[in-house]
């Protein structure tokens, strides 16, 4: 069994949290550039410079890219061959989160009780989702996610007979109604099939793939196109100040369902979309 | 598209000659409230006490910033979603207020309530809040501490970057930017 220290894993994930803060990672960018060339209204033009600019400013100043530092989500991969040693793992990865918001000068946005909301002043406890995969080692995934873009969020169990046409239409509807709120352009996650959180699970997971690399599955990256150039057709634009530039990608992401299902969860990102990935 | 420059407070005549879709830069004293500042503000107005701010003539930036690191007034600031003070804002306009800077969509009820008491609805670019933080030249807290990133701070800015949403008239840039460039949508 090879071992893995619970201080390194502490000291990482405080690390990620603050580098998943500053710096925006290239594939957006890229994609905002391209954007650029693409919006057709002035005013959205303006708005996607603004964020390419304020990518610049965040990543020279180490200063976070949006002041929503978010939910800290953290996804771990534990190969079965690998024991951790020096401490609980869930504490491990607690720590590192409490300490990356406080030294990096990250926002706490965690309420302890969801009715009470008294902050916890140390943005956690995180979100921890564990996987055990085959190797010996241990992948850890920090995506801060921000509140103003999960709450335009939607799920729906959809009829079988629904099909492909209805999963297009609740996700149009789902950004149509979400408006100018998640801060567009957007970056949409889709979960199709599973169960109902699996479903969920599943729009999350699809956030943290790269831009521009579609779904490997032909029909699937059609269908992601698809929803992609309907969104677009909205007119919501960056900010939802009119354009043609609603959202910079829609990723799916499918599992085998029941006989009598078809889950369908959206989950909603801005273009502040954070994850950062290192392998122990 | 050309930039109006405005220093705060509002006047009067500024506030009736802004039109839906202008952008502007403001340069003068914000007031920065989230949910639970505004919670807090209108219970007081509702007791009849006075506000710990005086609010009359102006500007509220919903706002929670990242904490300053050193040697910077502040942190990431950009807006916050705006819809969650739907249910306290025309209190405050009643009160006062001029503007609010924030993102998103406002209800009928604050859009009509913008008309009454001649205010404007702004917003600023969300997402962008460490260029927004290098348009605040000061910020101090000056009530509710306790509530740390949600305490009301004054700030001062300098060239600060917004768009008129509502204006006096009743129009929204949200839906007339929408409309304008929507394409042959199935399911609108
Ligand atoms: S939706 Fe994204 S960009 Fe907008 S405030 Fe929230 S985290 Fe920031």
């Amino acid at each position: 069994m090879r071992k893995i220290s619970a201080v390194d894993i502490a000291r990482n994930v405080a690390e990620m949290c603050c580098e998943a803060n500053y710096i925006l990672n290239k594939d957006i960018t890229s994609s905002l550039e391209k954007s650029l060339e693409a919006e057709e209204s002035q005013v959205g033009r303006e708005v996607l410079k603004q964020l390419l600019m304020n990518a610049e400013i965040a990543k020279n100043e180490e200063i976070p890219i949006c002041q929503d530092t978010g939910f800290a989500l953290v996804f771990l991969e534990l190969g079965q061959e690998a024991v951790v040693v020096g401490g609980d793992l869930e504490e491990a990865v607690n720590k590192g989160v409490k300490e990356g918001y406080l030294h990096g000068h990250l926002r706490k946005s965690i309420v302890e009780d969801p009715l009470k909301r008294v902050n916890t002043d140390s943005n956690t406890p995180a979100v921890i989702h564990y996987e055990i995969v085959p190797g010996d080692r241990l992948k850890i995934t920090v995506a801060p996610k921000g509140g103003g873009s999960e709450n335009m969020s939607a799920l729906k169990m959809l009829k079988p007979a629904e099909g492909e046409e209805g999963i297009i239409n609740f996700v149009v509807e789902t950004v149509n109604n979400a408006g100018s709120n998640p801060c567009p352009p957007l970056i949409i996650g889709v979960g199709i099939g599973g169960n109902f959180e699996r479903s969920a699970f599943l729009a999350k997971k699809a956030l943290l793939r790269p831009l521009a690399k579609p779904h490997h599955n032909l029909f699937y990256g059609d269908l992601e196109k698809k929803i992609l150039e309907q969104v677009n057709n909205l007119g919501i634009g960056p900010q939802g100040f009119g354009g043609g530039v609603t959202a910079l990608a829609v990723h799916v992401e499918v599992y085998s369902t029941h006989i009598a299902c078809l889950p369908v969860a959206v989950n909603i990102n801005c273009h502040a979309s954070r994850h950062v990935e290192r392998i122990l | 598209m050309s930039e109006r420059i405005i220093t705060l407070p509002l006047k009067d005549e500024e506030i009736s000659s802004l039109k839906s879709g202008e952008k502007l830069r403001l340069s003068g004293i914000l007031y920065t409230a989230r949910d639970a500042a505004h919670k807090r503000l209108v219970d007081t107005i509702k007791r009849g006490e006075e506000l710990p701010v005086h609010l009359k003539g102006q500007v509220i930036y919903y706002v929670g910033p990242t904490p300053a690191p050193p040697g910077k007034v502040i942190g990431s600031a950009g807006p916050t979603t705006s819809s969650r003070m739907d249910v306290y804002t025309v209190h405050l306009l009643k009160a006062g207020l001029k503007g609010m800077i924030g993102k998103g969509s406002r209800s009928l009820e604050v859009r009509e309530a913008l008309k009454e008491f001649k205010a404007v609805y702004l917003a600023a670019v969300g997402g962008a809040g460490a260029l927004l933080s290098q348009k605040i030249v000061s910020a101090k807290v000056v009530a509710y501490e306790d509530l740390g990133p949600e305490a009301i701070r004054k700030l001062e800015v300098q060239d600060f970057p917004v768009v008129v949403i509502n204006d006096i008239y009743g129009s929204d840039l949200y839906e007339e930017g929408k409309n304008r460039y929507k394409k042959n949508i199935k399911n609108p």
